[in-house]
């Protein structure tokens, strides 16, 4: 495979970087890959900017951050207007259709899915907007198997919420692929 | 899947080789970006009937382990730089009463506060002199999780040989990056246990009397025997003493057990070294740069080798000097104000051709910063 670089960013709270987490630890410990993640962090725990990078490769990664990513989520506007000049021409730009206008000066592919509201809708909870992200850049990019995600999930959270993450999941896996069809 | 593949942090890396090392005890007071390892050992410890203990500082969590070390413990402490800073008064103490113990200093910028969630590689100089008086230490350090988790191993293992503290400089990047890890099985690395004396109960232990082999077999404090422990210059009862010829020799000990050792302790890595006509000199998460550059351009033909430090205490004159001979030049990549830059500087034969690509505003140097240096030095422009 090609090496991916993706950024994800969004807003302290949102769960980007444990979408992040989830996104890179299914790639190394259900597909074999390398992988690493990064993180700015910034001393608040919640609201502000936040930023994560990840690489997945069948090779060996040394420099792990991400100059110019291929894949590049935002699901704020502050986010937008402050990493869309980074992406890699030609890459794939998802954004969350409720939290950002896109402005389209950037060469890439721009996604505009309406995830949060598409989670609000069908499961009511916020919590697994960040599955659904997840869900729409595996349906998007193909990068790994949305079952890999689902894997990992299973060691992280409780049986009671997997069920949740499974819908979150599917709905933006649909939502990815029906934008690419 | 393989349970013993893991996706960690660099500080969860570092729990698992020092609980791989045997640790089974840590003292410590919370400290970003070095937290986790407090975090996950707090958690780790107690399963193992190990002792974790958060103490009211860095200075007590210095003195905390130093004591549950002399009892007989594997013992580590965890911060940063403001952290590191505390623990210097007691550390020269552990090199004094030569106590085994690891210090892990996960760098940030400084000084002072500095720039707490950011990555610096400042504290070189400090892991070398930060405690005042003639010593030698070891420093360990490493680039990525597999390597943070064997320097860990490794860093107990020296502690215990040499009797001495070992410090594991880290920094942010390596810290809170994640990658992948593989738990060796038991057994596949070496681990050291402590000498411990043969001296019978109620037979006279003299615990500073080295044996032949200039080591020092050390008995469990508060077991079989008594014996006193000071940071005064003291005789092989461990009393203090201020005859010169004691004196003199203690420090001559102290100092000589490391750096007589030099060869033994080295660590390094070498990549694309055999025909480098240009050489990059780093460590720690600069490192990942400098072999991403270094891959990088020899796919297009460029002559460029890399020489990762892993050991940066005692310093590896003799291997910096002997690898770096035919090289046209030299470039330390580092993340402070030339720290190592220096001591390369005095290693090799040509001062002249040691050039430092550094960053210090808190972001990981790029391939691109070390290559923009690269090509003034090769004429090429910017």
């Amino acid at each position: 495979m090609e090496r991916s670089r993706i950024v994800l960013s969004g807003s302290g709270g949102q769960g980007v970087i444990t979408a992040a987490i989830i996104l890179s630890e299914a790639a190394v410990i259900y597909e074999n890959m390398n992988a690493t993640q990064s993180q700015t962090y910034g001393a608040a725990a919640r609201g502000g900017a936040t930023r994560s990078d990840i690489i997945l490769s069948d090779s060996e990664i040394n420099f792990p951050k991400v100059i110019q990513p291929n894949i590049l989520v935002c699901l704020t506007q502050e986010a937008y207007d402050s990493f869309s000049e980074i992406i890699r021409p030609g890459g794939i730009l998802l954004v969350d259709s409720k939290y950002v206008e896109t402005k389209r000066k950037v060469d890439a592919k721009h996604i505009s899915l309406p995830m949060y509201a598409k989670v609000m809708e069908e499961i009511g909870k916020p919590i697994v907007f960040n599955i659904c992200m997840l869900g729409a850049l595996i349906g998007v990019s193909d990068i790994l198997k949305p079952e890999s995600v689902m894997k990992v999930l299973k060691t992280k959270i409780p049986k009671d919420f997997l069920e949740m993450n499974q819908k979150a999941l599917d709905l933006g896996l649909k939502m990815g692929k029906d934008s690419i069809a | 899947m393989n349970n013993k593949i893991k996706f960690v942090q660099g500080n969860e890396a570092c729990v698992e080789g020092a609980l791989y090392a045997g640790v089974d005890f840590f003292a410590g007071y919370p400290i970003t970006p070095s937290t986790e390892i407090a975090e996950l050992l707090s958690k780790e410890l107690p399963k193992r009937k190990g002792k974790f203990i958060q103490m009211e500082d860095e200075i007590a969590s210095m003195a905390a382990i130093i004591g549950a070390s002399l009892t007989g413990n594997k013992v580590m402490t965890a911060t940063s730089g403001p952290g590191f800073s505390l623990k210097q008064e007691a550390l020269g103490y552990a090199c004094m009463a030569e106590i085994p113990c690891v210090i892990v200093n996960v760098q940030r910028g400084g000084p002072s506060t500095g720039n707490p969630t950011h990555v610096s590689q400042g504290d070189v100089n400090q892991a070398r002199w930060g405690t005042h008086g003639d010593h030698s230490i070891i420093a360990l350090t490493a680039s990525n999780h597999q390597d943070v988790f064997e320097m860990t191993v490794e860093a107990f293992n020296l502690a215990e040989t040499y009797r001495t503290p070992v410090i594991l400089l880290f920094d942010e990047v390596i810290g809170h990056m994640r990658e992948k890890i593989q738990i060796p099985e038991e057994g596949e690395l070496p681990v050291v246990q402590r000498l411990r004396t043969f001296v019978q109960k109620g037979v006279d232990y003299h615990p500073y009397l080295p044996r032949e082999d200039g080591r020092l077999p050390m008995s469990d404090f508060g077991s079989e025997h008594r014996y006193n422990v000071t940071g005064l210059f003291h005789d092989m009862w461990g009393f203090p003493s201020n005859n010169p010829k004691v004196v003199r020799e203690l420090l001559h000990h102290l100092v000589d057990k490391i750096e007589n050792n030099v060869d033994q302790i080295t660590r390094h890595k070498e990549y694309w070294l055999d025909d480098a006509e240009y050489i990059l000199v780093s460590y720690g998460s600069s490192a990942r740069s400098a072999i991403h550059l270094a891959k990088n351009r020899r796919e297009r033909g460029n002559k460029i080798g890399v020489l990762e430090l892993q050991t940066i205490w005692p310093f590896p004159k003799e291997l910096i000097r002997e690898k770096c001979a035919g090289a046209r030049a030299v470039i330390v990549v580092e993340m402070n104000m030339g720290q190592v830059l220096q001591q390369v500087k005095c290693a090799v034969d040509d001062p002249a051709s040691v050039f430092l690509a550094n960053r210090i505003d808190g972001e990981l140097i790029t391939p691109t910063n070390i290559k923009t240096l690269l090509r003034v030095i090769q004429g090429k422009g910017v």
